[in-house]
Formats: C-alpha cells, sequence, structure tokens
C-alpha cells in the first residue's frame, strides 16, 4: 500500500485544494522539545503582535455574529455528481470540524425537493384535518401560545453513507456521514394540537404535508406520533433556519430525516398509510433478493470516528485525540468502542458529555501515536444491546444495492505520513 | 472519568434543576406530563370545507381522495412532451440524472437495478398524488385533474401496464389497475431478521484475521473534485 501511482498523488492533490486543507500532507511536526531541552524563542511572543497593539473591532461590527475568518474553511459541501439540480439535493455537514454534540445551526446538513421554501411566518398556517372531530387552522401565534418543550434529538437521513455500500467511495467523513444533525429543538408535543382536534379512535395513520413545491408527504403511526413527536419553530435557542423548514417542521425523533416533514402546513388523520412517492419509491430497502422493506423508520445504531479522517490528518506523532459522534434510533449510546488494527482488537471509549435519548453522543480516545500505520474503526452499542455491524455483515443481510439504511462500521487508514483515507477492508 | 459517573453526574445535575422525577439517562421522559394540558386550549379555529378541498389533495391506494376526471394516453402524451420530456426524455428514459419513468422491468435483482416507476413502484395512487402536488418540477400544482389523469396513463403506457393510445384513465377504472412490482414490498422486519445484531458480548481482542485494504475511495477519486461519479438516487 505503500506504492501509489502519481495519478493518484495528483487526484488527492486536487482534493485537498478544494476541500482548503492545503498543507494537510505536509510533513509531520518535529518533536517538540522536551522539557529541559534548548527551545527557540517565537517571534510570536518576544515581539508584540498588531493585535495586541491596536485597537479591534467595536461593538456591533456583526450585529448578527459570524465565525472568525479563521474558520472559512468550515461549511456545508455539496457533491455536484449525486443529484440533478440543486433545488432537489443535499449538502454535508462538516463534521470532521465540530466537536460536542450540538451541530451549529448554519453548517446543518440540508436536503430539499423542491428547493427552500421562504414563508413570513405571519402567512404560515398549519391545518389538522381528516379522522378528527374537528378540523382546525392553526397560526404561528396559535401555536406559540401553547405548552412547549426543549429537546435534543439527531436527525439522520435514510441515505447517509449510502454511497458507500459497494465499498469506499467519498474521500472524508462529511461526505460519507455528514447528512446528520444533533440540536436542540423547541416546539410542541404533536399530542398538544392533536387533542385539540380530537382524534377519532380509527385515526391509526397521520400524513404530515410541507408547504414547499415539493410538497413534501410522508405517513406516520399514530403510536409514535403519539409518544415524542414533536411540532419545532426553533432550533439551539433561535427560530429555525429557512433551509430546515422556518418557520415550523415536525421532529419525529430517531427515526429517517426524511419523515422530518420541514415548512409543515398540514396533518390529515387516516385509518392507513397513504403509500407516498416519499415512502414507496424511495426510502424503502431494496434487497438482493428482488424484494423491498418498507416503512424501515428507525435509524439504528451507528458512529463515526470523525478525527482522525481523511479532510483531518494526524499532524503529530505522540499525543492524539481521536474523536467521534455515535447515535441510535432505538435510545441512548451505551458506549462506544474503538480499534486502531481494523476491528482485532477493540477499546472502549470514553464518552464526554449528555448522554441524551435519541442523540448523538461525543467519544474519544487519548493517544500516543508512534507513526506506525492504523485502521481505525469505531462502533456503537445502543441501551437495547444493539451492536453497530460490520459492512460487510450488513451486506450479507441487504445486499448492496438498497441506498438507504447504511450503518456499517466505517474503517479509516492512517498512514505513516499521517494522511487518512477511505478504505474497505476484508 | 467513567462513563457511568459520567451519566450519574449528568442525572444528578437534571435533578438539581428540576423537572426531572425519575432517575434515567434519557432527558426526553422529562416533561411530558408537564407540557401536558389539563383540558383543550381552545386555540386554533376551524378549518372550513373550501380551505380543506384546497389543501387536501392527496391520493390513496384504495382510491380515496381520487377527483372526478379522465384523460387518455394521447392526451398524456402531448401533455409529457410539452411539460415533461425536457427532464424525463421522450420515453421516461430520463435525460441526464433526472429521474427514469419507464423500463428497467425484471433488473431488481440485477447488479445495476432500474428502479422505475414500471419497474419499482408499489402504487398507482402515488403517481398520481406526486404528479399532483409536486410536478411540473418547478411549477407545482399548475396542471388540472384531467391533465394529471392523462399523464398517468401516458407513464402507464410507457411502461406496458396499459395498451392503446386511446386507453383512457379515469376516478372509475383508477384503482382496477395493478403494478407489477406491488407484491414485492414487505414491512420492516429488521428485529427477527437482523436480530444477529444484537449481542450482549461483542469481541473485543482477536476479533478477525489481520485485515488487507481491499478498496479506496481515493482510487475511485469521485469526491467533489472528481470529474464524474457512478449513478445514484
Amino acid at each position: 500500500m505503500t506504492d501509489r501511482t502519481s495519478a493518484e498523488t495528483l487526484n488527492r492533490r486536487r482534493f485537498l485544494g478544494a476541500a482548503g486543507l492545503a498543507g494537510a500532507g505536509a510533513a509531520l511536526s518535529a518533536i517538540p522539545a522536551l522539557a529541559g531541552e534548548t527551545a527557540k524563542s517565537e517571534a510570536l511572543i518576544t515581539e508584540v503582535q498588531d493585535w495586541q497593539r491596536y485597537l479591534g473591532d467595536g461593538v456591533d461590527k456583526h450585529p448578527y455574529g459570524v465565525p472568525s475568518k479563521f474558520e472559512k474553511n468550515v461549511i456545508r459541501r455539496d457533491v455536484p455528481w449525486l443529484t440533478a439540480s440543486a433545488e432537489s439535493s443535499v449538502n454535508f455537514t462538516p463534521l470532521h470540524d465540530l466537536d460536542g454534540i450540538i451541530t451549529p445551526s448554519g453548517l446543518c446538513f440540508e436536503r430539499h425537493h423542491g428547493g427552500v421554501a421562504e414563508i413570513n411566518p405571519a402567512d404560515h398556517r398549519l391545518m389538522i384535518n381528516g379522522l378528527v372531530d374537528k378540523p382546525l387552522v392553526f397560526t404561528m401565534d396559535d401555536i406559540k401560545r401553547m405548552p412547549r418543550v426543549n429537546k435534543v434529538y439527531f436527525l439522520e437521513c435514510a441515505a447517509n453513507s449510502g454511497m458507500e455500500w459497494r465499498g469506499s467511495q467519498l474521500n472524508g467523513c462529511q461526505f460519507t456521514h455528514g447528512m446528520i444533525h444533533n440540536v436542540m429543538y423547541t416546539g410542541v408535543p404533536l399530542k398538544v394540537l392533536l387533542d385539540e382536534a380530537g382524534l377519532k379512535p380509527n385515526a391509526k395513520w397521520l400524513m404530515l404535508e410541507g408547504a414547499d413545491s415539493a410538497g413534501m408527504n410522508r405517513s406516520l403511526p399514530i403510536e409514535k406520533a403519539l409518544n415524542d413527536v414533536m411540532i419545532a419553530f426553533a432550533m439551539n435557542g433561535e427560530a429555525l433556519r429557512p433551509e430546515q423548514g422556518y418557520p415550523l417542521r415536525a421532529v419525529i425523533p430517531g427515526w429517517e430525516g426524511n419523515l422530518w416533514v420541514k415548512w409543515l402546513r398540514r396533518i390529515e388523520a387516516g385509518d392507513q398509510p397513504w403509500q407516498t412517492r416519499e415512502e414507496t419509491s424511495k426510502y424503502t430497502d431494496l434487497l438482493a433478493d428482488g424484494n423491498s422493506r418498507k416503512h424501515t423508520f428507525v435509524m439504528d445504531a451507528k458512529s463515526v470516528v470523525t478525527n482522525p479522517s481523511p479532510q483531518a490528518p494526524l499532524k503529530h506523532k505522540g499525543r492524539n485525540v481521536l474523536s467521534g459522534l455515535a447515535w441510535s434510533g432505538r435510545g441512548t449510546v451505551k458506549r462506544v468502542d474503538v480499534s486502531m488494527d481494523g476491528g482485532r482488537n477493540w477499546q472502549t471509549a470514553r464518552i464526554d458529555g449528555p448522554v441524551f435519548d435519541k442523540s448523538v453522543v461525543r467519544f474519544y480516545v487519548d493517544f500516543d501515536w508512534t507513526g506506525q500505520e492504523l485502521m481505525i474503526q469505531s462502533r456503537a452499542i445502543d441501551s437495547t444491546g444493539y451492536v453497530q455491524p460490520s459492512k460487510d455483515d450488513l451486506r450479507k443481510v441487504r445486499g448492496v444495492n438498497s441506498i438507504y439504511h447504511n450503518n456499517g462500521i466505517q474503517t479509516w487508514l492512517v498512514r505513516s505520513s499521517g494522511e487518512t483515507e477511505n478504505v474497505e477492508i476484508g | 472519568m467513567s462513563k457511568s459517573a459520567n451519566a450519574l453526574t449528568l442525572v444528578l445535575a437534571m435533578l438539581l434543576l428540576g423537572g426531572m422525577n425519575a432517575p434515567g439517562s434519557a432527558q426526553q421522559m422529562a416533561n411530558r406530563d408537564t407540557a401536558k394540558p389539563a383540558a383543550k386550549l381552545g386555540l386554533g379555529r376551524a378549518a372550513t370545507a373550501e380551505e380543506i378541498a384546497a389543501w387536501d389533495t392527496d391520493v390513496r391506494p384504495d382510491g380515496r381522495g381520487l377527483p372526478v376526471g379522465k384523460g387518455t394516453v394521447k392526451q398524456g402524451d402531448d401533455l409529457f412532451q410539452e411539460k415533461c420530456a425536457s427532464c424525463h426524455g421522450e420515453f421516461g428514459q430520463g435525460v441526464g440524472r433526472w429521474p427514469v419513468l419507464a423500463g428497467g422491468a425484471g433488473t431488481l435483482k440485477a447488479d445495476r437495478p432500474d428502479k422505475t416507476v414500471g419497474s419499482f413502484w408499489p402504487d398507482l395512487s402515488t403517481v398520481f398524488d406526486y404528479i399532483k402536488r409536486a410536478m411540473p418540477y418547478g411549477n407545482a400544482q399548475s396542471l388540472t385533474n384531467d391533465e394529471v389523469y392523462a399523464l398517468t396513463a401516458y407513464i402507464l403506457s410507457m411502461n406496458d401496464i396499459v395498451k392503446g393510445e386511446t386507453f383512457e384513465l379515469n376516478e372509475k377504472n383508477f384503482t382496477s389497475i395493478k403494478m407489477p412490482n406491488a407484491a414485492a414490498f414487505f414491512e420492516d422486519d429488521r428485529e427477527t431478521s437482523e436480530k444477529q445484531f444484537w449481542n450482549k458480548n461483542p469481541c473485543m481482542k482477536d476479533c478477525r484475521p489481520a485485515p488487507k485494504v481491499t478498496g479506496r475511495a481515493m482510487s475511485i477519486d469521485v469526491t467533489p473534485d472528481g470529474k464524474s461519479g457512478p449513478k445514484v438516487e
């Protein structure tokens, strides 16, 4: 694996340049001088720097604050060849640049089917009709007068890692795993709204419908709707971002992202599912025998090491922090194991930060690296005892054509240079 | 700090902050009782019949929601060439990466399945519902019910599910048409068919032979700056 063709090297350089990672493949830093050895003085310390002498920007330079200009590469990115048009497309959360468990609102991946609907909240209406005692129309003001709750949940697109079924394809965890975000929502339990309308006893399913030009519609079983579904108007303490469904979206904890209808305008109660486009021709899992699973709502336990990863290679020998995310649609993440040798041996990672139901957790392994080649993997174990499977084990059951719900274990190969790439192992 | 100690700290913190009346790592249990209103809130107003009719256009496989209307294959063909073919192709073959609507019969077990309306979609109502709400792309909800019937008829014809350009689809014969792949869908069974993934004692030491690299994303070279890539949905 040490001989790389010149074409591959060129391709890699192009990628690194495009991703704003110039220098990522440079030589590893020297081991810093140990205590007691002679160190060389740095001008950064011995000379007065501009920012130490001159006044900086005053308040209100940015009435709505923005990240430092030195963070300009921390952005969502898309994969242009995936889709026919930007209005029906997806981009990806830069997981390798983030830490903790909350995804900043402006970095949450986007998936639209008819572009971002621009709706003045004063003009937004939510209708509840169908098998209810009294069909109702709510304004945003009505909804904000209802008892509200705050919950942290992950939202993962069912197609996250969908390009990786047949083998390693995209070189970066942003692209392989970036169709996920984890946000604190403020909103109203859906049950509160349904109680206002009064569900009829034969109401077994709901259809949620968006106000966008795709009129996105999905069927939702009533048990889930009455359990933990909420109608959210805020994320991370402020109004939903337009691309996340402003002014109102559905939150369907632990279930595939397509169900979380954005720009939510209508909820219809019925006695059977509607079999909409997005729950039949899409978001169903075609198996090797030609049959297809449908209503595969729950997102199975999954994890990914975000650092190191292809866009965030190792830069130093010696002390390093391995970091990653794990989640499960079935409950909480109970444990995360990490392997440095491609799954031969595992150690349990340290989870730090809140462990919430149907939210991501952040995990770490603090380790010393001597420069040897690593094959890094992680596996999540959830509160139901589900253990994230290897890609091979998943393919044995699902084949390679299901597109959706790929929660197989990811492998990153770290070379002795620190360079890290997405590989398939056997 | 160990993970369990960490979780305990979190629970204690939540207890101190109030709102949590039972131990457990799940935040999400906490608020349902307190958020549940004692009685109806009296918020919202009655939806009018006209409003419901304007928004409730959805159609189900049993035909519920189908409007009165009709359209022939020939009428659908003319409309399709005018309003749809620029993306979907003259015969539903798809232009570029836009969705293929016709063909693909018998490919679902193949290495590269061709999932079209004819080869894959289980319910005809889905075609009507989707065209009515979302097509043409960029000019949604601009088609009359008769036009949607005609386009649906043409898509059936392209897939050899109905024969002849005089065939007329309407609200009366709609549910008599069966889609070829309807029987191939089944409800999520992962908890039984994949029960081996629930494992009390996952292996920690010497779990497999030394792995070898068998594939590399870099050699496929389709990461964003790549010039081309395989077709996916």
